[in-house]
């Protein structure tokens, strides 16, 4: 136990979750509204979006690739998920999967192209982001969807518990689907034979196919996977927003990197963890959060954001940098 | 030897693709294709108005924005490196030039007036050249991945944006300035000579001096380069500068064209500079592109925009089109060798 904790203190995790803490003793004892249970339970159902896709890309990166696309698969998966839900008056679990296999489509066509035609994953990205939302937009007009099924714009609420000030709190769409689809990422990634190969992949392609992996396989899953995971989280969003607007979810995919990347996960491939892509995305939402109710203007969130980040792996960076040199030492 | 599958693309090469050496390398060659057959198509079915002189120009008007940004993020592209923060870079230079020179501008004529612009004018690349030292410094001196810490500055330089002048625009700009995005000398709009300005001394850089042969090394094999007795590290930190200056050159275009500066204006640019510097012929992997290269793409994209703006299609499909482009260009290669035909 001694050993692991040692081992605990060294990583990048434990530099993250010593932030946070800092930064939640500092706001729980400065503002009043931080450690309540309903902006808890307010922070997990706004970031619930962001965390979903982050569990797909961490998937993504520590095989060694990039996606960028997912944004723009998001955006389809809705749409014609609402759209056809409006029409045909689905349910719970038919629109899911719908979006899911919409997802998994879009998803499958980025792992083709990496794949059999060679072509490097953050080009083959970028190319498909400009032409799914291109022609989502193209050919919806831009349109929003205003109107859902009313099932769908109830949501569901689960534990429902009402405190002694009538506010009700419990676990709703946002909340469920950002704990199973975090759960499921930890299980494949640790759990399964899968999830050891994609590590493999990441960490030496060349050593993972002379192994005999099959890669073009492990590709597939990894950007198929990435695209159900875009698939719920559209799903979700839709249900937060109420409503489905084809052109606010592009330009958010580099958030979605800031945190898996602020977790610790190597661009470079085969390094990150479910539990630091936690970390970061937690760290993201809670110091915006906290810069709120500490009043600072939101026009400098921003710039808080950014300086977070660089200071984050630059001292990330830093340490690495300190242990290398004590291993050359020793 | 200019049927090599990979020609040598050492310094003297980009010179000479730049002055238009057209068959000597076979990216360009492919590229310059492509837009002969784009601008025949487009020809057959938009027909004499597609030629006119006021589509020209309007196409060289629209071309240096995009360029130089560009540009900016090329140089990063080549030596494996990647800039996310450009495109907030521009944005913070335009805001702070198009701030002096809306407050402190005495009068439209004399000497004072043209001073404050050339004074305006360096702060903004003061600015950038801070921001350029600062993404050098954490890239190349604490070993940070390039695209984590653009990210970073490209968070942060945004929010100063955003923070200063609350999301609002700042407009109404010396006549000057906006003659510089609107205006033509012997026909040939302004913008487009700056974007000639700024081209040719990067391509002699890039080409011509020890400089750029380090750049494109380093892209190949940094470790190499290092133990070879260049100060990589140096090199890396002036990349950075000099794609923000770049930047801020783009920033002032931007805001001559819209005689106006603003924290989020032409964001949706920054993947397609990518975009433009991969069709080119930039690997993004570093170590190789060309300026030549670059150019005939934005040319080429341009093209499909003004087409496609002709004919009345949405500027969604023209993503679209760009996008598909993209996969197609990088896929020919590869399909090629798939089937065994050697290029």
């Amino acid at each position: 136990m001694p050993e692991n904790f040692a081992r605990f203190r060294r990583s990048h995790e434990f530099w993250l979750l010593s932030v946070i803490l800092i930064l939640v003793v500092g706001l729980s004892v400065m503002t009043e509204g931080f450690l309540t249970l309903q902006n808890l339970f307010d922070l997990l159902t706004s970031y619930a979006f962001l965390g979903i896709l982050a569990s797909g890309l961490l998937v993504v990166l520590i095989s060694g690739g990039i996606d960028i696309s997912f944004t723009a698969t998001a955006s389809i998966a809705q749409y014609i998920t609402m759209l056809l839900a409006n029409k045909y008056g689905l349910n719970w679990f038919i629109v899911f999967a719908m979006a899911s296999v919409v997802g998994i489509a879009l998803g499958a066509i980025n792992a083709v192209l990496i794949d059999r035609l060679n072509i490097s994953s953050i080009i083959v990205s970028i190319a498909t982001l400009n032409i799914f939302y291109g022609l989502l937009v193209f050919i919806t007009g831009g349109k929003y969807i205003y109107s859902l099924p009313p099932w769908f714009s109830h949501g569901i609420y689960w534990f429902e518990y009402v405190d002694a000030d009538e506010i009700s709190y419990g676990i709703n769409l946002q909340i469920l689907a950002l704990a199973v689809m975090f759960t499921l990422t930890w299980l494949i990634l640790n759990r399964t034979n899968i999830g050891r190969q994609i590590y493999a992949l990441g960490g030496n392609r060349e050593a993972a196919q002379r192994l005999g992996f099959n890669v073009f396989r492990l590709n597939i899953l990894v950007y198929c996977y990435m695209g159900l995971t875009a698939g719920v989280a559209s799903l979700i969003q839709a249900q937060l927003a109420q409503s489905v607007a084809p052109t606010v979810l592009v330009g958010k995919e580099l958030d979605v990197l800031a945190a898996v990347v602020l977790g610790g996960a190597s661009l470079a491939g085969g390094v990150g963890t479910v539990f630091g892509t936690i970390l970061g995305l937690t760290l993201l939402a809670v110091m915006q959060n906290g810069l709120i109710l500490l009043g600072v203007s939101s026009y400098y969130s921003q710039f808080f954001v950014g300086l977070v980040i660089l200071l984050s792996v630059s001292a990330t960076a830093l340490s690495a940098r300190r242990k290398r040199k004590g291993v050359m030492t020793e | 030897m200019s049927n090599a599958p990979h020609p040598p693309r050492g310094p003297d090469a980009a010179l000479m693709s730049l002055i238009g050496s057209l068959t000597g390398d076979v990216t360009n060659r492919r590229l310059a294709i492509l837009l002969v057959a784009l601008v025949a198509v487009f020809g057959l079915i938009i027909g004499e108005g597609f030629f006119t002189k006021a589509t020209v120009q309007s196409m060289a008007f629209q071309l240096p924005e995009l360029g130089i940004l560009s540009l900016a993020m090329m140089i990063t592209l080549i030596s494996g490196g990647l800039n996310l923060s450009i495109i907030s870079t521009a944005n913070l230079c335009a805001l702070a030039m198009a701030y002096i020179m809306t407050k402190m501008l005495p009068g439209t004529e004399g000497f004072a007036f043209v001073g404050w612009q050339i004074v305006a004018i360096a702060v903004g690349l003061l600015i950038a050249s801070i921001i350029g030292l600062v993404n050098g410094f954490i890239i190349a001196y604490l070993g940070v991945s390039p695209i984590l810490t653009t990210l970073g500055t490209m968070t942060m330089v945004k929010g100063i944006g955003i923070g200063m002048t609350r999301g609002n625009v700042i407009s109404g700009l010396p006549d000057s300035i906006v003659f510089l995005g609107n205006g033509t000398v012997l026909g040939i709009p302004t913008a487009m000579l700056v974007f000639a300005v700024v081209t040719i001394p990067m391509a002699i850089a890039l080409g011509r001096t020890p400089f750029g042969a380090a750049t494109y090394m380093i892209g190949s094999n940094e470790k190499a380069t290092q133990f070879s007795g260049i100060d990589t590290k140096r090199v890396i930190l002036r990349i950075y500068v000099i794609s923000s200056l770049l930047a801020a050159v783009a920033g002032l275009v931007m805001m001559a064209r819209f005689n106006s500066a603003n924290a989020s204006y032409a964001e949706s640019y920054l993947l397609v500079t990518i975009l433009a510097a991969v069709l080119g012929g930039v690997d993004p992997m570093g170590g190789f592109g060309k300026i030549a290269g670059v150019i005939l793409s934005l040319v080429i994209l341009q093209v499909i925009s003004s087409a496609f703006n002709l004919l009345n299609f949405s500027q969604f499909l023209t993503l679209a089109i760009w996008g598909a482009i993209l996969v197609g260009v990088t896929a020919v290669p590869n399909i090629r060798k798939r089937l065994g035909l050697i290029d």
